[in-house]
């Protein structure tokens, strides 16, 4: 079954924030990594990209569906994890490690609208 | 299914300098490249297969038996309503009175043909509730294109500053948001919508807004209401299935649709479930005001690679000037021509006259070539007379009850996550028992071992598991026993052999499709497949 991961933020729409410092790492869940199946495809925005709270950045394909990414943080994108180009199967092998993009936060107030993990437990049930 | 599965390529029976043809001695093979400039010229040979004539019919006969269509068994494909194609459908549609027209014959040669046309549009307006149809769209997302163009312009000619008939109408699709369509730019879709509606509104130019939906699978109104206060003036239109995609009819469809209208909106009805409500529920009279119908489904014309399709769009009374042409018009004054019909290519105050296709098409909007798949049309007019009046009211409620009588006898085994009358079709998501790890992908491989179609799977996206079962009205009793007499089996499997289902199919000519590897790195050449 699904892992969960404490310490991080989570949006309604199964995406994750890991915040270290000035950054937040943004990826999506354990969960929706399983409830897509075999990811094929990771559609990412570009570096210096800006994204909104509750917007779309990006889009996750699956064998069984494609799924918009909605960026639970606004921010400007300073990394995106390239290695998901090639292996977008990274995702499902480990959801938590490897996170989708980097952004510098513009907003850290924007994390208290996020669950912590057992409000995101009692959410995925 | 036990008779020798059949698998080869027809250039694995390739045998060099094998033909199935001569040419004359002096046949001087030079002149079919000669004359093309070099540019068009192949660099190197294009190495088809070689093989003689029985081969190559030996080849597709056996091909052709690892078909399977709604002429082999059940086909309960959810959504796409594979219902029996009738046998007279083909025999009208293959009349060589029909078969030989030329689209380009003069209006007076061909009034028969016209007028199947002129009533079949009728037909359809009659049972869907609305004033007028066109039948040019090859497709349902074609329809749904059309649909929307039409509100587009609809709203175009509403905007201040634009002439009441927009002179731009269906031409200028990368015009500036808002400049041409009265600011009207957002297109309001349920969650549960078939994947085409979000598509169809972004070839349009338009911009899509999901509405959510309640736990019960049907739109939430409050939601509805909260997004028509914040954009109720940018809102060009809502776009609803009915019954929606989990088969449930919707029953604040009436508020929904007055809502819209107070807005400024327009309401479009996907018509992939027509079935349902066929002849006893009218989306017109549930205020929808645009919609398209899929002859492909609902009127018994082929598809699922039998096609073509066929998606025609009808509108409510003061929409039928945006409809698109060529138009197959009535006169109603007798004078010269009598009460001729006549085809007509573009808009009165243009052109009156009839406007050859090789030239200007004039100013009216068109979809396509000509008059869309004639052929589709004489199959759906021959099913909606073969039935007549009073008999199309029963296919509705005979694929609701068909639809029940497989949720109440599955629902011990399979999950039903939502209680309560469905349609014509059932969603459920997966099997009770979780436990085995057997998921529908499992479930609906495993069928075609025991000579099934699959069910639709993972859609709609509201279910991890969702598996959508369609039996339509065509199938009896004994049928229905047969399949959910399967459907136990293969969940007693999960328990006892789950690696059996898990690794299912069993029996067809390759077993199970590595669907990764498919999407990442699909090889779709012979030759490429040898290079690997």
């Amino acid at each position: 079954m699904a892992n969960f991961e404490s310490g991080l933020y989570y949006s309604e729409s199964h995406e994750y924030v890991r915040v270290e410092g000035e950054f937040g790492y943004i990826g999506i869940t354990d969960y929706a990594q399983h409830a897509l199946g075999n990811v094929v495809y990771v559609d990412m925005p570009e570096v210096d990209d800006e994204v909104t709270a509750g917007e779309e950045f990006g889009a996750v394909e699956s064998v069984k569906a494609a799924s918009d990414l909605i960026s639970p943080v606004s921010g400007t994108v300073v990394e995106v994890n390239d290695a998901l180009e090639d292996e977008p199967e990274l995702l499902n092998k480990d959801a938590f490690a490897n996170w989708i993009i980097k952004v510098q936060l513009a907003d850290t107030a924007e994390l208290d609208a996020l669950m912590d993990v057992e409000a995101y437990k009692a959410h995925c049930e | 299914m036990n008779r020798t599965l059949y698998g080869n390529l027809i250039f694995e029976l390739s045998k060099k300098g094998r033909k199935g043809y001569s040419l004359p001695q002096d046949y001087d093979r030079s002149h079919t490249t000669a004359e093309l400039p070099a540019a068009l010229r192949r660099g190197e040979a294009a190495r088809l297969p070689e093989c003689d004539e029985l081969t190559v019919v030996r080849h597709y006969t056996n091909l052709s038996h690892n078909n399977f269509g709604v002429n082999d068994g059940f086909y309960p494909l959810g959504s796409c309503t594979m219902k029996y194609n009738p046998i007279i459908n083909e025999e009208i549609a293959a009349m060589e009175a029909f078969t030989g027209l030329h689209p380009l014959q003069p209006a007076e040669t061909c009034q028969g043909a016209l007028e199947v046309y002129y009533n079949l549009q009728q037909s359809l307006a009659e049972l869907a509730g609305l004033s007028e149809f066109t039948l040019n769209p090859c497709a349902g997302a074609h329809g749904e294109l059309t649909g929307l163009m039409v509100i587009r312009a609809y709203h175009e000619s509403h905007a201040p500053g634009n002439s009441p008939m927009g002179d731009e109408l269906g031409r200028n699709l990368t015009a500036p948001a808002g400049a041409l369509r009265g600011g009207r730019t957002k297109v309001l879709i349920p969650d549960s919508a078939h994947g085409t509606n979000p598509a169809s509104a972004a070839v349009c130019g338009l911009e899509v807004v999901e509405v959510k939906s309640l736990p019960d699978g049907t739109v939430d109104v409050d939601h509805l209401r909260q997004l028509l206060d914040e954009m109720g003036d940018q809102v060009a239109a809502m776009m609803m299935t009915n019954p929606n995609t989990l088969g449930i009819f919707e029953p604040r469809v009436l508020e929904i649709t007055e809502m819209v209208h107070k807005a400024g909106g327009l309401m479009y009805y996907d018509g992939a479930n027509l079935n349902a409500l066929l002849g006893e529920c009218r989306p017109g009279d549930m205020g929808f005001d645009v919609m398209h119908i899929n002859l492909h489904k609902t009127f018994s014309t082929p598809h699922g690679g039998g096609g073509p399709g066929s998606g025609p769009v009808g509108v409510r009374k003061g929409l039928e000037q945006f409809l698109p042409y060529p138009r197959i018009v009535k006169p109603n004054t007798s004078g010269e021509g009598g009460e001729m019909l006549r085809i007509v290519y573009a808009p009165a105050h243009e052109q009156s006259e009839i406007l050859p296709l090789t030239g200007e098409r004039g100013e009216g909007l068109s979809v396509g070539s000509f008059f869309g798949n004639f052929g589709v049309m004489l199959k759906a007019y021959a099913y909606i007379l073969s039935l007549g009046r009073e008999h199309v009211k029963q296919v509705g409620p005979l694929a609701t009850l068909n639809a029940n009588y497989m949720k109440e006898r599955l629902r011990d085994d399979y999950l039903l996550p939502i209680e309560g009358l469905c349609k014509h079709e059932v969603v459920f998501d997966g099997l009770v028992d979780k436990s085995t790890g057997v998921t529908t992908m499992d479930v609906s491989k495993r069928l075609l071992d025991y000579g099934y179609h699959a069910p639709t799977i993972y859609f709609p996206l509201l279910f991890h598991e969702s598996l959508m079962i369609e039996p339509t009205e065509n199938e009896s009793k004994e049928t229905l026993d047969a399949f959910i007499d399967v459907m136990h089996r293969i969940a007693d499997e999960a328990k006892t052999d789950p690696e059996l289902v898990k690794t299912a199919p069993h029996n067809t000519p390759i077993g199970r499709v590595d669907d990764v590897l498919a999407a990442k790195h699909p090889i779709t050449t012979y030759w490429k497949s040898l290079e690997e």
